[in-house]
C-alpha cells in the first residue's frame, strides 16, 4: 500500500501543488516531480552536501529531509541564482576562480555559500574555509572554491559601502536642502 | 539508498504527539530535525512504519538563560545555540555555544536539533557529552505526565535511553554555569564523528594568584557505549593544585588509565587512550584561559 498525500511546496517563488509518497526526500521531489534537476544528489546521507539547498534561507541537506517536511517553508535551489542568462556574482565568481571542474558538487557549494554569506556578510577567510569543509569536491582541492566564495564576499562588501556612501550623500544633500 | 514507506503524521502540539506515540506504539518514531533519523532511514537501518513530526509544534525553540539556570527547548537547532549572544545565554554557558563547531557541518546543524541529538544518543554526540559534563535534566512528556531525568541516568547503551516509546523530551536543563569548561575532539576530517571527544568542566579559584584548580568535571565520549564522566580523572583535580600542565597532565593520564575503550575501525584502544591524554590536557588548558 502506497500512502501519498498532497502536499503545497514553495520553490524559488513559485507554489507547487504535488501528490507525494511522504518518503520522497526533498531532493528527490526537486529533481523527478518539479524537474529542477540542478539539485544534484551523491551520497543521498548527509555527508557530501551536493544537494544543499536553502530551507528559509539557511543552507540543509536537501536528502536529509522529507518533501513533506517542507511544507510552507521557503525553498531556493541554485536555479534561482541566475537571471535569465545572466549568472549571479557568487556563480561568476566561481567561474573567474576556476572554482569547478565537473561541475557535480557546484550547485551544492553554490547554495552553501549563498545561504552562509546572507548570514555573515564579514566572513573572514578562516570562516569561509570551515564553511567549505562541509561539502565534497573532487577535482578541485577546494581552495579555488575558498577563492571564489572570499573575493564574492569582498565585492559584495565593497558594493554595500559604496551604497551606504551614496546613500548617505543623497541624505546629506537632502539635509541640505531641508535646511535652506 | 531510498527510505522504506512510512505514514507521515504531523503533531500540532506535545499532547497530539503523545497521542500518536502512544496510538501507534512501537511501530512509530519522533522525526524532529531528521538529521540522523532520515540519513538512517536512507540506509533502511531504520524502517519505521509511522513517523510523527514534532518539527512545527510551537514554543519548544527557545534558548533561556537567567544568569545561572539555561533552558533549551527540544527544538532548538544546534546552529540557533551556535550564533546565540551572551545575553541570550547568560554568563558561564559560552561552552555550549563554542561546542556547536564541532555538531557535524553549517548545514546540519541548521536542521539538527538538541532534543534530536539527545533522543539519538550516539556515542560521540556533542549535547550528550555536555549534558553528561554539566548535570542536564532532561524534561520528558508522555500519557503520565512530565518527568525530568538527570543525564547521568538518561543514557542506557548505544542509541538506548530512558525515554519510554510514547515519551517525548520537551526541553534540557543546565542547571548552572561552567564558566571554566571546555570540549575538544578528533575525527580523521572535520565535522565526522569524534573518535574521542573530551569535555572538561575545572573549578577554579579565582581569588588566589595563579590561578588553583580546587575541583572539575571531566567526562569523554566514544571510549563507551554512552558518554562517562571519570571519577579517577576528577579526583586528581578534586586534590587541587596550581592549573597547569603538571595537574592537567597527571588528570589526563588518570582517565587514559582509568578507561576500557573499544578498538575498531577508527582506532585501536591504546590510540583511544592516547586521545583521551591529549584532548584532557588541552581541553584542561582551554577552560582555564576562559
Amino acid at each position: 500500500m502506497t500512502d501519498r498525500q498532497l502536499i503545497t511546496l514553495r520553490v524559488n517563488g513559485e507554489p507547487y501543488e504535488l501528490v507525494i509518497e511522504p518518503r520522497r526526500t526533498l531532493a528527490d521531489t526537486l529533481r523527478q516531480d518539479l524537474g529542477l534537476t540542478g539539485t544534484h544528489l551523491g551520497c543521498e546521507h548527509g555527508i557530501c552536501g551536493a544537494c544543499t539547498v536553502l530551507v528559509d534561507g539557511a543552507p540543509a541537506r536537501a536528502c536529509l529531509m522529507f518533501a513533506v517536511q517542507a511544507e510552507d517553508r521557503d525553498i531556493r535551489t541554485v536555479e534561482s541564482l541566475a537571471d535569465g542568462d545572466e549568472l549571479s556574482d557568487l556563480q561568476r565568481a566561481f567561474s573567474a576562480h576556476h572554482a569547478l571542474q565537473c561541475g557535480f558538487c557546484t550547485p551544492g557549494f553554490l547554495m552553501l555559500a549563498e545561504g552562509f554569506l546572507a548570514e555573515r556578510p564579514e566572513a573572514t577567510r578562516e570562516e569561509i574555509r570551515e564553511l567549505v569543509s562541509s561539502n565534497l569536491c573532487r577535482c578541485t582541492g577546494y581552495q579555488p572554491i575558498v577563492d571564489a566564495v572570499e573575493d564574492c564576499a569582498r565585492r559584495r562588501q565593497a558594493s554595500r559601502r559604496e551604497h551606504d556612501r551614496a546613500a548617505c550623500g543623497e541624505a546629506e544633500r537632502s539635509g541640505h536642502a531641508a535646511g535652506a | 539508498m531510498k527510505p522504506a514507506a512510512f505514514t507521515y503524521h504531523r503533531a500540532r502540539d506535545v499532547a497530539g504527539a503523545i497521542r500518536l506515540l502512544a496510538e501507534l506504539g512501537d511501530e512509530a518514531k519522533i522525526i524532529a530535525g531528521g538529521q540522523s533519523l532520515v540519513a538512517m532511514m536512507n540506509y533502511r537501518l531504520a524502517r519505521p512504519a509511522h513517523l510523527v513530526d514534532i518539527g512545527r509544534i510551537g514554543g519548544l525553540d527557545h534558548l533561556r538563560g537567567d544568569g545561572s539556570t539555561l533552558r533549551i527547548g527540544a527544538l532548538t537547532t544546534h546552529h540557533a545555540v551556535e550564533v546565540a549572544t551572551d545575553a541570550w545565554l547568560g554568563r558561564g554557558f559560552t561552552l555550549l555555544r563554542d561546542a556547536m563547531a564541532w555538531v557535524g557541518h553549517l548545514p546540519i546543524r541548521t536542521r539538527g536539533t538538541v532534543g534530536g541529538s539527545l533522543a539519538h544518543a550516539d556515542a560521540t554526540a556533542e549535547w550528550c557529552l555536555l549534558a553528561v559534563l554539566l548535570d542536564a535534566e532532561i524534561v520528558a512528556s508522555g500519557p503520565r505526565g512530565t518527568r525530568t531525568i538527570a543525564a547521568g541516568d538518561f543514557f542506557h547503551g548505544f542509541y538506548t535511553t530512558a525515554l519510554a516509546a510514547d515519551e517525548m523530551i520537551t526541553e534540557v536543563v543546565f542547571p548552572r554555569p561552567a564558566p571554566h569548561s571546555a570540549l575538544l575532539e578528533f575525527a580523521e576530517r572535520r565535522g565526522d564523528f569524534a573518535i574521542v571527544s573530551a569535555a572538561v568542566d575545572l573549578d577554579v579559584d579565582e581569588h588566589r594568584a595563579g590561578r588553583a584548580v580546587r575541583g572539575g568535571r571531566v567526562a569523554l565520549g566514544g571510549v563507551a557505549p554512552v558518554p562517562v564522566r571519570v571519577p579517577e580523572a576528577e579526583a586528581v583535580l578534586a586534590e587541587g593544585g596550581q592549573a597547569g600542565p603538571d595537574l592537567f597532565r597527571r588528570c589526563a593520564a588518570a582517565a587514559a588509565a582509568a578507561i576500557d575503550p573499544p578498538g575498531d575501525g577508527n582506532g585501536s584502544a591504546d590510540y583511544r587512550r592516547a586521545l583521551t591524554q591529549t584532548l584532557i590536557e588541552d581541553a584542561c588548558a582551554k577552560a582555564v584561559s576562559r
